[in-house]
């Protein structure tokens, strides 16, 4: 039996931005999960996480954890990615000045995700919303 | 690890089972039993809150007497860089005279060590810049934190020798080369203010064995040394410091010496957990160096200090400027040192690998501990999350993982109990409404 885990995310809320990512984090570690594949989804989810609450009007971060593989996956509720393919470019970002002078907008987060899981893709509309479902495998 | 290696004992007479301790501990090391704390010997990082919290000063640190040093034939003593904040004096020549007039045959100090390390430091920087940010490795306490709470993170652990491990080294090292003496023949003891540098010593970090053979505390040698510090009167040059090694008694002070700008310091345990949460979302992927202390201040706040740590934390920063200008002579003999006794950064690597401590998992079977992990989240949904700490673990869910691993009972939590009594109450009274068929009842 896979243990779910499933966090609302508020958009624009940066005080409680990356809690969420460290719930899940905190479990894998009392899992017993290894080093170097806590140290993956750490990244994945935390970016993951963020980008609801930059980037989106709201959405569900969840995890599916397994024996063998954790499955993230972050589906926010708008507004929608115009070009995918851009946004998946290192340094790209559509983030605001305010977010940037946060430190955050850096233009890494999806594709850290991309580079941190092993499993990464990527739906979206513009319009609607996004879906983003990574497996970082536990082996 | 084995119980006696711990530094941090409790006083069972002076523990009055209050849950003061049990809130602050970092890595949820410690429960009430029976009226007094326990410390979980696996989960100590030796930081030293619990000596700090307790009101009843229950808490204390196993260090070294200042008799254990006439077991060696050559005693030199090891001052910690904040020693040197502990007393007002115009002369740290006098401090370093101080310790040898109760009983120490010579010195070396850390702070000279602590600028050697920096040295290397930088030169492993220069190698390793794809593993950033690179974490000191100078506090035990916080090295111990990371192998038992953030186990990804080991990696990133700088893996050089600590500067009082290589103060010990370089010590025994030169005595030999200039006196001839036998290493085992020399005892180095470390002038402390810190509980995990004895832990340490017992059980090093990153090495089988400490050249350290004991630790003293500052607070133990204090009153003897403010006494001896009155009466002496001709100062002999001792110390080859300068203010970038003292810098290191104070948070920042280790950055500062390295001469990066992409640092961050941290000091209070809880603060450094904070920031450690952050390096591990890949937040701090600019930053070359951190620095967390355990200690509030940084080394000069260590619980085994006397000054308060404020008015330490400048007197260091009044030696570190007033020995800026002399530092250029004493930076040459840092070079001369490592010169002279052929040092290289080979020397102060670890010769073995940190190892995760598996403390915090639920089992080491991960199926078992999903099952264990859903059960800890259903025993949680019934317990009132109040976090009261009267059950003796520092919160509910601790309550609930202990009773998970088989360590305590739900009855624990006081608002479980009261329902239950409630329940049996209830079932007295209508037990005893109950008349056998055999009497006679009302007929309505």
């Amino acid at each position: 039996m896979p243990l779910t885990m499933e966090f609302d995310i508020k958009a624009g809320d940066f005080v409680l931005a990356g809690e969420a990512s460290s719930k899940i984090k905190d479990t894998l570690k009392k899992l017993g999960v290894k080093p170097e594949i806590l140290k993956k989804v750490a990244i994945v989810s935390y970016e993951a996480e963020m980008n609801i609450v930059i980037h989106s009007v709201g959405g569900v971060l969840k995890a599916i954890i397994s024996k063998d593989k954790i499955e993230i996956i972050a589906e926010d509720r708008g507004p929608g990615i115009e070009n995918i393919e851009l946004a998946m470019m290192e340094g790209y970002s559509t983030a605001p000045e305010e977010i940037r002078n946060l430190g955050f907008g850096a233009g890494m987060g999806l594709p850290n995700m991309k580079k941190y899981s092993d499993y990464f893709e990527i739906e979206s509309q513009k319009g609607s919303g996004t879906r983003v479902y990574m497996v970082v495998l536990n082996k | 690890m084995p119980f006696n290696l711990h530094s941090i004992m409790l006083d069972r007479e002076k523990c009055r089972g209050c849950t003061n301790c049990i809130k602050k501990c970092p890595t949820e090391a410690i429960r009430v039993r029976n009226s007094k704390a326990r410390i979980i010997d696996q989960r100590c990082i030796d930081c030293g809150e619990c000596i700090r919290t307790c009101p009843y000063h229950a808490k204390y640190a196993v260090t070294n007497s200042l008799d254990d040093i006439q077991k060696y034939e050559y005693k030199v003593a090891l001052p910690a860089p904040s020693f040197y904040a502990q007393f007002e004096t115009d002369d740290i020549n006098k401090l370093l005279q101080a310790l040898l007039e109760i009983g120490f045959d010579d010195i070396f100090e850390v702070a000279k060590a602590a600028e050697i390390v920096t040295e290397f430091t930088k030169q492993f920087i220069l190698q390793r810049r794809d593993k950033i940010p690179i974490i000191s490795s100078a506090c035990p306490a916080v090295v111990r934190l990371i192998q038992t709470k953030f186990p990804d993170l080991i990696d990133n652990i700088l893996p050089l020798a600590s500067p009082m491990e290589l103060a010990a080294y370089l010590a025994k090292k030169k005595i030999n080369k200039q006196k001839g003496i036998e290493i085992n023949k020399i005892g180095a003891f470390f002038i402390s203010p810190c509980a995990a540098k004895m832990t340490y010593v017992k059980l090093p970090l990153g090495f089988e064995r400490s050249y350290v053979d004991g630790v003293i505390a500052i607070k133990d040698i204090y009153g003897l040394v403010r006494s001896k510090l009155r009466s002496i009167k001709d100062v002999k040059p001792l110390s080859i410091s300068s203010g970038k090694g003292i810098g290191w008694a104070a948070s920042g002070g280790e950055s500062l010496a390295l001469g990066i700008d992409e640092y961050v310091n941290v000091d209070g345990i809880h603060n450094v957990i904070k920031v450690l949460e952050e390096i591990e979302n890949g937040r701090l992927n600019n930053i070359v160096y951190f620095e967390g202390l355990a200690c509030s201040g940084g080394c000069v706040g260590g619980p085994l200090t006397i000054e308060n740590p404020y008015v330490a934390k400048n007197r260091i920063k009044k030696w570190s400027s007033k020995l800026a200008t002399s530092s250029q002579v004493l930076e040459e003999t840092t070079n001369q040192i490592i010169n002279s006794l052929g040092i290289k950064m080979e020397d102060l690597l670890f010769k073995k690998e940190l190892e995760v401590n598996p403390v915090l998992e639920l089992d080491s079977d991960i199926e078992e501990a999903m099952k264990k992990y859903e059960r800890v989240n259903e025993i949680l949904k019934i317990l009132p999350g109040l976090d009261c700490g009267a059950c003796g673990s520092p919160t509910c869910k601790t309550l609930a993982e202990d009773i998970v691993r088989g360590l305590a009972n739900d009855t624990d939590c006081i608002f479980i109990l009261r329902e239950n009594i409630k329940e049996l109450a209830k079932k007295m009274v209508e037990l005893s409404n109950k008349i056998p068929p055999s009497l006679e009842r009302d007929e309505d």
